[in-house]
């Protein structure tokens, strides 16, 4: 990298150029990706947290229309190989909280179901935070005593009301704790339709929608990541060609060479990863109350890696310009 | 350690045929010597010093470098060759933009992974005897066309080549600089017993040479 390194310094007007723009959109991506989670969460974490690990639905039918009597629940909890099979109804609705009017999922458990972030009774709401609930809630004519917690349960982008489920009321799912059962014959026999709970969340529809759209953008910004760069080392390679061509006269080998151009490229894309992650994550944290954000190390590194790779796979496209350079070209007398 | 090629023929594709830019030239330069060739242009001087440097295989015939006949060695290996044997005096100066005067000759060090405090000191030393030890923290766009020949010329002695191939070094200088640039590589051919080449349109600075090579149509004619 004895070169590359001062190639780096004295074109560092471009590589700046260049620079700056791996660190936008490493940040664009970062703050994609942050707000893909945080509306991921608003839409799915109630359902996600969930102790169980797959879900009954009436068959052709999901979380908006899927209706499961008594009957059905009584006769899963019989199949061999269910632990539990624990009615869960689902609807949205408006509540009164404390005087406010305030939008929320309601999900209706049997009474004392482990389900619910806390036991349920009779008469008592539990609500999570984003409801901001103390003391009495009520849905209809229904009222509750409020009980408050600190879990963040959103379903469908409204905060998750839990109470209790009549006996022998319809559900809208059923959730199963499960061990070597035989799952297709069961749904077979009791006319249902059983999926994993991870499998479950592209069943909430505006899930399904903002995601898919979300993962589009950062796909496509990948992609562009990946050619801006190729096409920035593409051109570098070119201007600097007659130097490649005097360094293979002079006797640099084809892995120096390589190893000056990638090092180059890696050097530009972790100072701009790095840079546009922590730009992305201070970003976030002060939009972190404004909007949903999950502002995990993780979840916005991940982008700032992958640029890095697509970033080297796309400089790599000019690693035939520098094989291919004839050093004879060195000794001629036009430069 | 010299130089020698002996019945080397170099063609070039030209149409349906071939060209032939050297015809059967046989050349030994011993060390310490100092050897002109002269010819008229497309004589096939430039291609007699791509021979010589092993930047073109020849079609047939054989070149040897202190020693080491080239025939029969890889790519990679030729490489090694060049970073470790041959010094190439370029017709342009060919520097690197981004690095120092004493960094172009640091270069042939680290590419040989040979990077120490000895040899800055030896391109400190070398830059010294071609007269611009003051400007070796200069970048090429900050020399003169002469000061940068003089960078050329130290870089292709930094690593003690037992050949020196030089290709009209003298075209982008005046007169006197011209003859001040041939003295200087005559007086590093003897002194370190290098079998040195010089391409050369300008015969009024043979006065420091040992022998006298004209080509003519790839051939030699006279020697
Ligand atoms: N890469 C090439 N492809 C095809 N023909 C070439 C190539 N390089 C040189 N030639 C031809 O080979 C012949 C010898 O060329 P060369 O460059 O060796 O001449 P020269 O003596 O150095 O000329 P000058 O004094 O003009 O530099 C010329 O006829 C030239 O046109
Ligand atoms: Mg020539």
């Amino acid at each position: 990298m004895f070169v590359a390194w001062r190639e780096l310094w004295f074109a560092r007007g471009r590589f700046g150029l260049m620079g700056g723009v791996v660190v936008l959109i490493t940040v664009l991506v970062g703050l994609l990706s942050g707000l893909t989670a945080g509306l991921g969460a608003r839409n799915t974490s109630a359902v996600a947290g969930l102790p169980a690990d797959h879900l009954v639905f009436a068959a052709d039918a999901g979380f908006a229309d899927s209706v499961l009597g008594a009957d059905v629940a009584q006769a899963w909890a019989r199949v061999p190989g269910v632990r539990s099979a624990t009615p869960v109804r689902i609807s949205m609705t408006r509540a009164q909280v404390d005087g406010r009017s305030v939008g929320v999922a309601v999900f209706a458990v049997p009474d004392g179901s482990p389900l619910a972030p806390v036991r349920l009774r009779q008469g008592v709401a539990v609500v999570s935070s984003g409801v901001g609930g103390r003391s009495t809630l009520s849905i209809g004519a229904d009222s509750y005593q409020a009980v408050p917690t600190s879990t963040e349960d959103y379903y469908s982008h409204a905060p998750v009301v839990w109470v209790t489920l009549p006996a022998d009321a319809p559900a809208t799912v059923l959730a199963l704790s499960t061990s070597d059962i035989d799952l297709v014959a069961a749904d077979r026999s009791l006319g249902t339709h059983t999926v994993e709970l991870g499998d479950s969340l592209a069943e909430i529809g505006s899930f399904a929608a903002e995601n898919g759209s979300l993962q589009l953008m950062r796909g496509f910004l990948f992609a562009i990541s990946a050619l801006v760069v190729g096409a920035f080392f593409t051109v570098w390679t070119i201007q600097r060609g007659a130097d490649v061509a005097v360094l293979k006269a002079l006797g640099a080998s084809t892995p120096y060479l390589l190893r000056d151009a990638l090092g180059q490229a890696l050097v530009l894309l972790a100072i701009g990863a790095v840079v546009g992650t922590a730009i992305a994550l201070g970003l976030g944290a002060l939009v972190g109350s404004a909007v949903p954000f999950v502002l995990d190390l993780p979840t916005v590194a991940l982008p700032g890696a992958v640029i890095v790779v697509l970033g080297l796979l796309g400089a790599a496209l000019s690693i035939r310009r520098i094989t291919s350079v004839d050093p004879l070209t060195a000794l001629g007398s036009t430069r | 350690m010299s130089l020698s090629l002996n019945e080397v023929t170099l063609t070039y594709p030209d149409g349906a045929g071939r060209l032939t830019a050297l015809d059967a030239v046989t050349l030994e330069v011993p060390a310490g010597s100092l050897t002109a060739v002269v010819g008229p242009s497309g004589s096939g001087k430039s291609s007699l010093l791509a021979v010589a440097a092993t930047l073109v295989r020849p079609d047939s015939g054989e070149v040897s470098i202190g020693g080491t006949t080239t025939a029969g060695l890889s790519r990679a290996a030729l490489s090694a060759l060049r970073r470790r044997a041959v010094g190439i005096v370029f017709q342009q100066p060919n520097l690197l933009p981004a690095l120092t005067a004493v960094e172009q000759l640091q270069v042939m060090a680290h590419l040989d992974g040979q990077l120490t405090r000895a040899a800055r000191a030896k391109a400190l030393l070398l830059l010294e005897s071609v007269g611009i030890g003051e400007l070796a923290h200069r970048r090429p766009h900050q020399l003169s066309g002469g000061q940068r020949q003089r960078v050329n010329i130290a870089r292709a002695l930094m690593v003690s080549p037992s050949v020196l191939l030089v290709d009209e070094p003298t075209s982008a200088l005046d007169h006197e600089r011209g003859a001040a640039i041939v003295e200087l590589l005559a007086a590093h051919t003897r002194a370190e017993g290098i079998a040195t080449v010089l391409v050369t349109h300008d015969t009024s600075h043979l006065a420091s040479t040992d022998a006298l090579v004209t080509l003519a149509d790839g051939a030699v004619r006279s020697q």
